[in-house]
């Protein structure tokens, strides 16, 4: 008797302990660094509330594993966001890092984390170094690349035959880049090529100089809050009606409704709109607008993008955060579904996407949209990712 | 055509410089009077930019608009110095620095909360959005041009004030013996909470006259602040005369510096060595100055005596 109850007693802990749950699956944890205060804040805003649309859509799981999202406000400051990444390494342990909107910043923190043999999942910043020799296998983005855009709109300008420009941006890595892929494509006149200080706020001085240049077209990157202040005072100056004005990332969801009127009819070039047709974009847009009431930018497609393609990896491997061979192979297929459609991975990893014209127009309610008018690239390549020397 | 650009520039230095004389009068009076470093100052003018932008849309019309947002601004200033600032007099400097601080991050959050952290919509009324012809060949926008009246106007108001009138006497009074005139019967408080919520009001005339040009959002305050604290360490802490000189001097050196050093530098260096010096010279400028103001006179260019 005694032996068959100890029998039962055994077979009974046997089968307790097999019906127990599974040691509780890993948790990834990603850091999102994106200036949450400050005039930048705003951009770290639609990038923040993109992310959690994002972990909503996927049911608050990240490849199928729990997830714990550290966010870190960088402030703009290079230096901040070093700290940020460090501590994210060092004390949270994460598994990605994720976001960064300043290309000053990116250079800062994206070699700390892929040297610490930590994924860098870029969502906008794309400076030149990082897609040439600084290329890293551990680093992806889901944006592109800085001289991408302003190519766009130098290929389109040029296709215009417009000559007589004055170029203005940050005086900041991604202002030269920006600059840098205007004049790869554009190949008339420049009369004027301006670096102002990156967060400046009068460009009154810079706009009488430009009158007096006298130039026939304007072609400025003015991101986030230098966008509304420059935009206004260029209104205002009176130029608006003489001297057409041609930008990259300066008229986007953020920008127009504190400019308004100041931006109607301005051109732009971009890889991503909200009019964008395709599925994952109009879930995208139309989820954004019932969650959060307004409309996100490309700032916030891309950061959405970003966990799409970190979930994408994640499920390849089946949740085993230690294959990262594994991830990078899943990641350079881009096997996601991404809200500017589908897309291939350069050897650099960055983004092969198309670039499109873009320009603000007034509805009937007197609101300005951006509308997409034409593709100006299709499937258009970075310049620099021949200097890198990753091979897949 | 040259000399014309160089006047323009002149008048958009000038414009520059009165924008920051009022902020800089506002910080200068409070520092030289109350003994008090006010890092929050710029977090009043980032509250006129928000009231006056707020009470256009809600009346449409701009100078009521206007007369609102300076009494509001006021008031706030009234409100922070009976809370928050009282307390901090007899401390010392690092606890007024500290203190102040935590009033800027206090209300750029109460602002990214009531209005949210989008740049609000603001543009310049109709009647103001012209130009006019200062010379022949120079054209100049009515606003700013309004700026620099309403910025020559209020230096004007604040000499007469503090040197023709009984609240000016204690002001000064104040500044150079406090003890005294407390001795002599003055009430100090109520005199250092006029004084605080006059320089509210400075600087909220700031803030809503820098709303229609510049994006009005959380955090705006800050970035002119920095420039702030230069003019009043050139012109002198505490001196009234000080900041106008000061103000005037960084708006100039400011102005001119972004529109004619990288063509100065391109006269003797090659092209791409001007393009790369010429802006980050630029916006180094003023801190030179202030450098050399501190190193040949550390006191300022018109140190306080009695204002």
């Amino acid at each position: 008797m005694r032996t068959i109850g100890r029998a039962v007693l055994i077979s009974l802990v046997v089968a307790l302990v097999a019906v127990q749950p599974a040691p509780a699956a890993e948790t990834v944890k990603i850091g999102f660094i994106t200036s949450l205060s400050g005039p930048a804040g705003i951009i770290g805003k639609h990038m923040k509330d993109s992310v959690e649309l994002a972990l909503d859509h996927l049911g608050r799981k990240v490849g199928g594993l729990d997830v714990e999202m550290i966010y870190g406000d960088d402030q703009r400051k290079p230096d901040v966001g070093k700290q940020l990444a460090d501590e994210m390494l060092k004390k949270h342990k994460v598994h990605f890092v994720s976001g960064i909107i300043w290309s000053n910043v990116m250079l800062a923190v994206a070699p700390a984390v892929t040297s610490a043999g930590t994924f860098m999942i870029g969502t906008n910043a794309g400076p030149h170094e990082l897609a040439g020799k600084m290329c890293h296998e551990l680093f992806f983005t889901t944006s592109w690349q800085n001289d991408q855009t302003p190519e766009a709109m130098g290929k389109y300008m040029q296709d215009q035959g417009l000559t007589d420009v004055y170029a203005m941006a940050p005086n900041y890595a991604a202002g030269k880049d920006m600059i840098q892929g205007f004049k790869r494509y554009f190949k008339g006149k420049i009369v004027g090529e301006v670096y102002t200080k990156l967060g400046q706020q009068d460009y009154q001085a810079e706009i009488s100089q430009l009158r007096a240049a006298n130039p026939k077209v304007v072609f400025v990157f003015y991101p986030g809050d230098m966008g509304i202040q420059f935009l206004k005072q260029y209104a205002q100056s009176g130029l608006r009606g003489q001297i057409p004005l041609y930008s990259v990332y300066t008229v986007d969801e953020i920008t127009l409704p504190a400019v308004k009127e100041a931006a109607a009819g301005n051109w732009e070039t971009r890889y991503w709109s909200p009019d964008l047709k395709n599925e994952a974009n109009q879930k995208y847009i139309a989820d954004f607008r019932k969650k959060y009431g307004y409309t996100p930018t490309f700032y916030g497609a891309q950061s959405y993008d970003g966990i799409m393609l970190i979930d994408s990896a994640i499920r390849a491997v089946k949740g085993d955060l230690s294959n990262k061979k594994g991830m990078i192979a899943a990641m350079r297929k881009a096997d996601y579904r991404s809200t500017r459609g589908p897309y291939k991975y350069n050897v650099n990893h960055f983004p092969i996407q198309n670039f499109y014209l873009l320009r603000a127009v007034q509805l009937p309610n007197g609101e300005l949209e951006m509308q997409i008018q034409k593709t100006v690239f299709e499937s258009h390549k970075d310049a620099y990712h021949q200097e890198c020397a990753m091979k897949w | 055509m040259t000399l014309f650009l160089v006047l323009e520039q002149g008048l958009n230095g000038l414009q520059f410089g009165v924008m920051l004389f009022l902020m800089a009068a506002g910080l200068t009076l409070v520092f030289g009077i109350m003994n008090l470093v006010n890092l929050a100052h710029g977090s009043l003018y980032m509250v006129g930019a928000y009231l006056a932008t707020m009470f256009v849309q809600l009346t449409g019309a701009f100078v009521l608009a206007v007369v609102l947002a300076l009494a509001g601004t006021l008031l706030v200033g009234v409100v922070v110095e009976l809370v928050a600032l009282r307390t901090l007099y007899e401390r010392d400097h690092l606890d007024q620095v500290l203190a102040t601080f935590g009033l800027i991050l206090f209300f750029n959050e109460l602002i990214a909360i009531l209005w949210g952290r989008a740049a609000l919509y603001s543009s310049l009324p109709a009647w103001l959005s012209g130009h006019i012809q200062v010379l022949p060949g120079v054209r100049y926008p009515v606003y700013r041009a309004l700026v620099i009246l309403v910025g020559l106007a209020v230096a004007a108001l604040l000499w007469v004030v503090v040197s023709r009138t009984r609240l000016g006497m204690l002001i000064r009074a104040g500044a150079s013996n406090r003890t005294m005139v407390a001795a002599l019967g003055v009430n100090i408080r109520l005199l250092y909470t006029v004084v605080f919520g006059f320089g509210a009001a400075l600087a909220g005339l700031a803030g809503l006259m820098a709303g229609p040009i510049y994006a009005v959002q959380p955090g705006m305050g800050e970035q002119i602040l920095i420039q702030v604290f230069v003019v009043i360490v050139i012109g002198g802490i505490g001196s009234i005369r000080g900041a106008l000189v000061g103000s005037v001097i960084v708006g100039m050196v400011d102005t001119l510096g972004r529109a004619f050093l990288k063509p100065m530098l391109a006269t003797f260096l090659s092209p791409s060595a001007a393009d790369t010096a010429g802006p980050a010279l630029a916006s180094m400028l003023i801190y030179m100055l202030m450098a050399a103001v501190l190193a040949f006179r550390p006191q300022g260019l018109f140190p306080a005596r009695g204002i």
